[in-house]
């Protein structure tokens, strides 16, 4: 495609590709997300397009691999335009009846929709299920519509709109003021005001000024950035650039994590693009603006999330946050004002750009605005990533969006704010999620990964886990994080294997404040707050394993044992044919036993047997 | 060696700030951090040794050993976690007789651990050899195993 | 002078030049504020925390690391709070783990009441303080040491850890090492350091050993010199006329 040379050409080569594009045409969209791929979707998309060869159909019909839209529990997904029919856990025997029923005739194959659990109706449409109606999807709904690795189909949707608009007079203070205006704050976890954060960048003194995009969403179980960079990455472009110009920068970075390669490709493929019509690089749609962005790939280090740790490994050295008591808006990556945002972030610029400040901050709560991206994994029935508008309460992303606890389990807790967060009980789900409510009560929104835990989750061993991600995670510089979070993980240790004492719990509260307070960066002074939460509201579960060495929620190995239940025990063997140490035995149609002295508590029976007959105590 | 070493560092303009991605290639190219190639970096680049040890042993996207032919990785992320896959970490290395770090003798296998790919939905996960594989349980990493060639040892069941 | 800021460090009110740290312009007023990482001839490092002090400013108050943390007008310092104390506390059980031995630390434990850590001990020696890699690639300009790996597994390491190939044996970790943990011996023209054996130069003049061939050459070439520089000790060159 021809360089633009200004926002005019942008215009017209848009409404060129809007004219080539008839809506009525059959699509059949598939989510190619991480998720999907996990669920062999590649597979499923060669067999769409072989099956579509062999009809002649590869003229009339489209194929589009989409972004993730979130609904992960639910992929494969498949998506019949022009009518959205929306299809749900598709595989390969399904290819042929979905191109000869739903592509050629228009009707609808009732296994593959989805069953709305609370009514039991069959839902037709993509707008019509629950999991998105419920949503708020402003950032997550292009996801399901284009094809990431397609500039096209990103400018056919109004795409680059925001930055034309900016490019076509807006001067940088007017532009710092709408995003100031809507009150958009740090999507990563900061919160910090972005209006404010371009304004001291703009205002800070040294050249040159770096924009950054943070995409090391290192929180396990978040992976919100994963699906915007993969599967929208222009929105995330297109905001740098109007970012950069209103601040005065002509390089950026955009900084992702190594395990996230499907995102590194796209991103890189996104740039490639934008670069050749002229999006990215010198005289931007002739402007006189210049602005180029680079991509470096983490190196596989949670605390490169951290922006002194960041800036460190784009300048060549380890990951290790330094000590200062200047904001990196005055001085960050080579010591030269900074402005690092989240992925998040960056892709509502555009849509504030486009709808106005006023718009935006009529979504949310007084102090928190616009929209917020969680993901919602862990023991829920509906796992994905869930748009809502900030103030919504937790009760209302886990039980009416989230479908509630599978399996008929008891919720338990929620864990929010990844590492350095805090596990909420429930006699808090009907807190308002944001910026502010949750600090409130130990824990914090974060990045937005939430993950539910249930009866048959042990909060000692949760705050243990924590603990231990940490440790490895710890760049190691400042005592009080290396030997500190180290130190803690030992006496959680004890408590698990039942070896645990009275005055840990005041001993762990005691060193939490002092990790706490002396760490040098937020990784380790946030480090106990799992801990802390979980001592908190608890306590009972701690002493449980302090006292009477025993784990309720039947986890921590040192303190359980496998037993089978006499009397649900059918003799299938299931149990026995999977056990690793031959522990389970027992003779076909006969009860099984289990031998404690060789079982070593894989839970590998628990799994296999389908009559509930093995108990775990 | 020194020669494809060169060409990365070329690639990147000799750029002293750009160590990290040449190690990255470097990582790539040879599948670990050979020693020659490191040294040949250090003098070609004019970095100090001890600053690509560090880097070296800092990251977990590097090795300085070479890794397994076939390379198996658990997710540890939060969700893998409460759904078990640490269980299915202790199978692994019952079975293949490695901890988790580590790369078998023979050079086959290396069992690793990273910390969330972001598909949690499908938690717990098992990559091997780039493929995904999800919601695995004890029971199902036996024809995972044996698709790579794993016999599982006479006296343990899988 | 527009330079200089007034402050109170713990009651007191004191001057300094804008741009001294905490530390320092305590220091120089006699206020003695623990740290263990900290070398004057070093860049601040702020790893070990010791010198944490609580500061408030326009009304907000928080813990800094005083040998980073800058003067400003109107500062208040207290070296000595019950948040202070904690972290103090915190982070001399946790370094006394690794070393429960050495009297400098022992005495700085004293200092806060503590006798043995309350953690279990998995002696290092080391206490993690850097001023060893930092001294080598600050000061000598060699950077023959660095560290290795993170975490709790993060340890001083030569390269590959085999015989630092860029180091000239100079010594300089050796003697800034807070705890004496660098050994470091001379027999018979040959310096023993890091595992490796340094053969020495010897004086053209009277014959002693005086620096290791490596260092001679090392100086001669950051200094530009000709390949006799250095070729006598410092004191039969002071004493040649």
């Amino acid at each position: 495609m021809k360089k633009l040379e200004s926002v005019a050409e942008l215009k017209s080569l848009r409404e060129k590709l809007v004219a080539g594009r008839d809506p009525q045409k059959p699509c059949v969209v598939i989510c190619a997300g991480t998720g999907c791929l996990a669920y062999g979707v590649m597979a499923l998309i060669d067999r769409f397009k072989k099956e579509l060869k062999k009809r002649n159909l590869l003229d009339t019909v489209d194929i589009r691999s989409s972004g993730c839209p979130g609904f992960c529990e639910r992929g494969p997904l498949v998506v019949v335009h022009p009518r959205k029919i929306f299809y749900q856990r598709v595989s390969l025997k399904d290819v042929n009846e979905i191109i000869d029923e739903t592509v050629l005739k228009g009707s609808v194959i009732d296994r593959l929709l989805y069953k709305d659990t609370a009514t039991g109706e069959n839902v037709v449409t993509e707008d019509e299920v629950p999991f998105y109606k419920k949503q708020m999807r402003l950032l997550l709904e292009m996801n399901a519509l284009i094809d990431p690795t397609l500039i096209e189909d990103y400018l056919t949707l109004g795409g680059y709109g925001a930055l034309g608009k900016v490019l076509s007079g807006m001067k940088p203070q007017a532009i710092i003021e709408q995003i100031s205006k809507s009150g958009l704050r740090g999507r990563g976890g900061g919160g910090f005001q972005t209006g404010w954060k371009w304004e001291s960048t703009r205002a800070a003194a040294g050249e040159p000024k770096y924009v950054i995009c943070n995409a090391d969403e290192g929180d396990p179980g978040a992976f919100m950035d994963r699906s915007l960079l993969e599967g929208n990455p222009h929105s995330i472009i297109e905001g740098m650039v109007i970012g950069a110009y209103a601040i005065g920068s002509s390089r950026g970075y955009i900084y992702v994590r190594n395990e996230y390669p499907l995102a590194v490709a796209n991103a890189v493929i996104a740039v490639e693009k934008a670069r050749e019509l002229g999006l990215l690089g010198k005289n931007i749609l002739g402007s006189g603006f210049d602005f180029d962005i680079r991509i470096n790939r983490g190196g596989g280090a949670f605390v490169c999330g951290e922006s002194s740790a960041l800036f460190a490994s784009i300048e060549g050295r380890v990951g290790e946050p330094r000590q200062k008591y200047t904001h990196a808006t005055d001085r960050g990556l080579y010591d030269k004002p900074t402005c690092l945002n989240n992925v998040e972030t960056w892709a509502n610029v555009p849509l504030i750009i486009n709808k106005g400040a006023d718009w935006y901050a009529s979504i949310g709560t007084e102090k928190s605005k616009g929209t917020k991206i969680f993901s919602l994994v862990g023991k829920i029935n509906n796992t994905g990533l869930v748009e809502v508008p900030m103030g919504i309460t937790l009760r209302e992303i886990v039980y009416e969006i989230g479908g509630g606890v599978p399996k008929g389990r008891k919720f338990k807790a929620i864990q929010t704010g990844g590492p350095s967060g805090g596990c909420i009980p429930e006699k808090y789900l009907d807190m308002p999620v944001d910026f502010d409510e949750l600090t409130k009560i130990g824990s914090m929104m974060g990045s937005g990964g939430m993950i539910v835990m249930d009866d048959r989750s042990c909060m000692v061993d949760v705050a243990k886990y924590f603990l231990k991600f940490l440790e490895e995670e710890s760049c190691g510089k400042c005592t009080p994080c290396r030997e500190g979070v180290k130190q803690m993980r030992i006496i959680l240790d004890r408590i698990t294997e039942g070896k645990g004492d009275e005055k840990d719990i005041e001993l762990l509260e005691w060193m939490g404040q002092g990790i706490i307070d002396g760490s040098l960066c937020a990784l380790g002074g946030s480090a106990p707050n799992p801990v802390l939460t979980t001592i908190r509201y608890f306590r009972d579960e701690y002493m449980a394993h302090i006292r009477d060495k025993k784990c309720p929620a039947g986890v921590c190995k040192a303190l359980i044992s496998f037993s089978v239940n006499k009397d649900a025990c059918t003799g299938c063997t299931a149990c026995a044919k999977v056990c690793p140490t031959r522990a389970a035995t027992g003779e076909k149609k006969k009860v099984h036993t289990i031998n404690q002295e060789t079982c070593i508590k894989c839970g590998a029976c628990y799994d296999a047997c389908k009559f509930d007959a093995i108990q775990v105590k | 060696m020194e020669e494809k070493v060169k060409a990365i560092i070329q690639r990147y303009g000799n750029d002293k700030s750009f160590v990290i991605p040449i190690l990255q290639d470097i990582q790539r190219e040879f599948n670990y951090l050979p020693r020659e190639a490191l040294d040949a970096l250090c003098s070609i680049l004019g970095v100090s040794q001890s600053l690509v040890y560090h880097l070296a042993t800092f990251y977990r996207a590097f090795s300085l050993t070479p890794k397994g032919k076939h390379l198996l990785t658990v997710c540890m992320g939060t969700a893998c976690h409460v759904r078990g896959a640490p269980q299915i970490a202790d199978h692994l290395e019952r079975v293949l007789g490695i901890k988790l770090g580590e790369t078998s003798k023979d050079l086959e296998y290396s069992l690793e651990t990273v910390n969330c790919l972001g598909a949690c939905a499908l938690g717990p996960i098992l990559v091997v050899n780039d493929e995904y594989h999800g919601q695995m349980t004890i029971a199902k990493t036996g024809k995972v195993l044996a698709s790579i060639g794993v016999k599982v040892r006479s006296d343990e069941k899988a | 002078m527009a330079d200089t800021v007034t402050l109170t460090i713990d009651g007191r009110e004191i001057k300094a030049p804008a741009g001294t740290t905490i530390l320092e312009a305590a220091k120089n007023a006699n206020i003695l504020i623990p740290n263990l990482c900290h070398n004057e001839e070093l860049a601040p490092y702020g790893a070990c925390r010791m010198c944490m002090v609580e500061i408030t400013h326009k009304k907000r108050v928080r813990l800094v690391v005083s040998c980073i943390a800058e003067v400003s007008e109107g500062l208040q310092v207290k070296t000595d709070t019950d948040g202070v104390r904690r972290v103090r506390t915190l982070v001399m059980h946790l370094i006394l783990a690794r070393n429960p031995s050495h009297p400098e630390l022992q005495r700085m434990a004293a200092e806060l009441g503590i006798g043995t850590t309350m953690f279990g001990v998995d002696f290092k020696g080391c206490i993690m303080c850097g001023q060893c890699v930092r001294v080598c690639r600050e000061v000598v300009g060699a950077s023959a040491i660095g560290f290795k790996s993170r975490g709790p597994s993060r340890a001083i390491a030569t390269p590959f850890d085999e015989s630092p190939e860029d180091c000239i044996a100079c010594g300089s970790c050796h003697y800034i090492c807070p705890v004496g943990v660098i050994p470091m011996e001379e027999h018979d023209g040959v310096r023993r350091i890091w595992k490796t054996d340094f053969p020495m130069a010897k004086c053209k003049t009277c014959g002693r050993y005086f620096a290791t061939e490596k260092e001679v050459a090392f100086y001669r070439t950051i200094a530009k010199l000709p390949d006799d520089a250095f070729d006598t000790c410092v004191h039969c060159r002071s004493v040649k006329k």
